[in-house]
């Protein structure tokens, strides 16, 4: 009973974590990109981790916190910019498959010697090189509170302090991402998603509504690695093709073309994801399939089934929890 | 056979025109190839001392070991809790047959070039290290790490008094998945021998050229097995399978089950590997693309569909191998020398089948009534079903045909590199898709002249850049590619907009 009281504890703490947050957040921006514009973004992770580098590297030179922040998201916006130029005037596939490259090559640069100096190379950076600027905004003081079963320390990594200024973040974009989905901006955006053509015919500069559609996406992509690194420590190699995946399944979960379908995909995705792991660690640490399923195998086969989990819902329900049927970016080209 | 396709006289053009590109780099190098003899061969030299006995204070071997084929080097460096390295700390590496070669660290990474594959253990004299940076209580003064051919095994020391246990740690150990995030393995340099350290550290040489050429062709070759798949399926389904690594990774993978783990014969558990493979293309056509095509889903929604399936197939793989990285002959490769390159036989070998492989394909696709009927789907699926053929059929022996040969190139990889590991798929994905989309994104003959291409890129980018970014520039390529010709060297305009 212990045990179960244990796992539904762990499973109820993803809701809130700041991890959830961080890829709430990077959905938050990919949903910009593929459910209001149509984009194909593959290397939402590169988005992220070059926020998370612009945050620890300017936090490690010296700057303050929220000089840091906009050095995350100039770093987000130059990286669209380098990747919308090429690929905003060919079709879909093309800026998929360049994403999902400039993903790979940021990843390797980062752990590359070349860079080791600024980027700690295939270790990457310690958290407590670049977090003590964000410790320091905290407004909670030291000890710990609980809230229900919940207890967490007031400032630290794995504080209140991490998932109120995480979730804070995250609740201003979605302001901010509503105001403008309804602005005349957005429906152009819509537009585009619906028929390029047509919004070309009107006179609209399409490229340009891409690459700021890519931009915007690309700058909260960052902020989402800025939160991700917040209460870890910045590891090019945690943050890789897989990321880029699972913030695709969180967006699709939720329902894609929708304001808070990010925000709940990345709750119930990780709660279930947390579910299912500790679940299964559970069955095979208390019963004979313990000697067949070792505790790695678990994550392998967690793994498994969020592949088989993006395919059954792409196929049968490709709208999400939240989504629109009729406002499919899948029918776009 | 629509109207704007090209004559057989300007696809030749165009081929012969594509091939010459791709030669260039080769006729610049051959007068000089008369200059290269035998690079590959082992540079570092190992004194050995019959008892072991550790020198402390000498540095008495040779510790410049770069790995090629026939070069196995064991590392070892002493790292502060800061990443910075210590010098003037005496480690002893011993091994089997009595080896043992002394040394003592430097701020530059010390290798030596070790006789056999096989597990070494380094030691290092914790009376030298810093005063100021002890050993960690608890901490092993020895470290064992399995030295292979053609790669650098790292015995890498922590100390310091932040130093969490364990402190010390051997970077070709595998390393376990860590919350479904991508663990910290060797990544980077994973694949293939790479020449350790930074471009300018090396001397530049022709003979070194001539040499990267003949690993390119390799790795070209290899590439292009895989890549002609990929553009196929693309061809035929205008799906950009993203699974397609991973079908190259699961051959790799079931060659190292079936011929190491279970000791079949190579060409049994080759063969068993390839049928496995194809078979899951069929299935796949018939359990997943066929239905989705019949539903009339976007394109889009396949591609993703396919990017679920990559995720699921990468967690199996690393299920199936583990977290490390693993080779598929356990026995030490043999060097071979033709016109100044020196490779290993296997590599040779898988070299030969390749370009076998490929005259099959192109004979298929020209000269026989489905490989017609398969360029004809290609061209237009409508008009082809029109004239009696079923695009049906046509697509499930694409699938086979592509997962088959995906299979053989991921297989003989890991046989001529020496390496199979769960990221595979992800690498070689990347560098394929930049191949097809530089040779033209649908055209099958596309896939082999980008593929090359790429291949030299790779290999020869390693004699100017540091190894561990030597794919990078493949990427840099793609894009390049993407911003002057769209198209790629043999595709069509209409394809892209």
């Amino acid at each position: 009973m212990d045990e179960f009281n244990r796992i539904l504890e762990q499973t109820l703490a993803e809701f809130i974590a700041p991890t959830t947050a961080a890829y709430a957040m990077a959905a938050i921006g990919l949903n910009l990109h593929f459910g209001y514009t149509g984009l194909l973004n593959m290397g939402q992770a590169g988005f992220m981790l070059l926020g998370a580098y612009g945050f620890g590297i300017a936090t490690m030179a010296g700057l303050p916190f929220p000089v840091a922040i906009l050095v995350a998201l100039a770093a987000g916006t130059v990286f669209a910019l380098i990747l919308g130029m090429p690929t905003l005037q060919l079709r879909g596939d093309y800026l998929a498959i360049v994403t999902i490259s400039a993903a790979e090559i940021i990843r390797w640069i980062g752990r590359s010697t070349w860079l080791q100096e600024w980027t700690g190379g295939a270790s990457g950076l310690q958290g407590r090189d670049y977090k003590d600027s964000f410790h320091a905004t905290s407004p909670l003081g030291d000890g710990r509170m609980a809230l229900g079963p919940l207890e967490y320390i007031n400032t630290g990594s794995d504080s209140w302090w991490t998932r109120i200024f995480a979730w804070g973040l995250v609740a201003l974009v979605l302001l901010f991402v509503w105001l403008i989905t309804r602005s005349p901006w957005g429906r152009v955006l819509k537009g585009i998603r619906e028929d390029e053509d047509a919004v070309r015919a009107l006179g609209k500069n399409v490229y340009a509504y891409k690459m700021q559609a890519l931009v915007l996406g690309g700058a909260i992509g960052a902020l989402g690695g800025v939160l991700y690194a917040l209460p870890l420590a910045i590891a090019p190699d945690a943050m890789s093709r897989t990321m880029t995946f699972f913030v695709w399944t969180v967006m699709l979960l939720g329902g894609a073309a929708t304001v808070f379908g990010p925000v709940l995909g990345s709750m119930v995705f990780f709660a279930a994801y947390m579910l299912m792991r500790t679940g299964m660690r559970a069955v095979a640490d208390n019963t004979g399939i313990g000697d067949v399923i070792t505790t790695s195998n678990v994550e392998q086969i967690g793994g498994m089934l969020v592949g088989v989990t993006l395919m059954l819902l792409v196929i049968f329900r490709p709208q999400g929890i939240l989504g629109n049927k009729r406002e499919l970016a899948f029918n776009a080209h | 056979m629509t109207a704007d396709r090209p004559t057989r006289a300007t696809v030749l053009r165009r081929t012969a025109a594509a091939l010459a590109i791709a030669l260039a780099p080769l006729a610049v190098a051959t007068p000089l190839a008369t200059a290269a003899t035998g690079t590959g061969t082992s540079t570092g030299v190992a004194t050995t001392t019959a008892t072991g006995v550790p020198t402390t204070t000498t540095s008495d071997v040779a510790t410049d070991c770069k790995p090629d084929d026939t070069t196995a080097c064991v590392a070892a460096f002493v790292l502060t809790d800061e990443n910075e390295r210590i010098p003037d700390v005496a480690v002893t590496i011993t091994g089997p047959d009595g080896f043992s070669a002394a040394f003592t660290t430097s701020s530059e990474v010390q290798a030596v070039a070790v006789p056999t594959s096989g597990q070494y253990t380094a030691t290092i004299d914790p009376t030298t290290l810093p005063a100021d940076q002890p050993l960690p209580e608890g901490a092993p003064a020895e470290l064992e790490v399995t030295a292979q051919t053609g790669g650098v095994a790292r015995a890498a020391f922590r100390v310091g008094a932040d130093a969490a246990a364990p402190p010390a740690q051997s970077e070709t150990s595998s390393a376990p998945a860590d919350d479904g995030q991508e663990a910290a393995t060797d990544a980077g340099d994973g694949v293939g021998a790479a020449p350790e350290g930074d471009a300018s550290e090396r001397s530049f040489s022709w003979g070194q050229v001539w040499q990267q050429i003949g690993s390119g062709l390799r790795f070209g070759l290899l590439l292009a097995l895989a890549s002609i798949g990929l553009n196929l399926i693309f061809g035929t389904t205008g799906l950009s399978n993203f699974a397609h690594g991973e079908q190259f990774a699961l051959g790799g993978a079931l060659g190292y089950l079936t011929i190491n783990t279970m000791g079949m014969s190579i060409w049994l558990g080759g063969l068993l590997t390839i049928a496995v493979c194809a078979l899951t293309g069929l299935a796949q056509d018939a359990g997943i693309w066929r239905p989705l095509r019949r539903r009339g889903t976007p394109i889009m929604q396949m591609m993703i569909v396919s990017i679920g399936l990559s995720i699921a197939l990468q967690f199996f793989i690393q299920f199936l191998i583990g977290g490390g990285t693993e080779r598929i002959l356990t026995s030490n490769p043999r060097p071979w020398t033709l016109l100044g390159i020196t490779l290993s036989a296997a590599s040779w070998i898988s070299m030969g089948v390749a370009v076998v492989c490929m005259v099959a394909v192109a004979w298929f696709l020209t000269r026989t009534r489905i490989g017609r009927a398969t360029r004809a789907v290609s061209d237009n699926p409508a008009l082809a079903a029109a004239t009696g053929i079923d695009p049906d059929k046509i697509v499930r022996i694409v699938w086979v045909v592509a997962t088959g040969f995906a299979a053989l190139a991921g297989l003989m990889w890991g046989i001529s590199f020496g390496a199979v590991n769960w990221q595979l798929g992800v690498q070689l994905l990347l560098l394929m898709f930049a191949a097809v989309t530089l040779g033209g994104l649908g055209t099958a003959f596309g896939a082999l002249v980008g593929s090359i291409l790429i291949g030299l890129v790779v290999e020869l980018s390693n004699l100017f850049i540091q190894s561990d970014l030597r794919y990078a520039s493949a990427l840099v390529i793609l894009i390049l590619v993407l911003l002057f010709r769209p198209q790629g060297i043999l595709g069509r305009r209409e394809r892209i907009g």
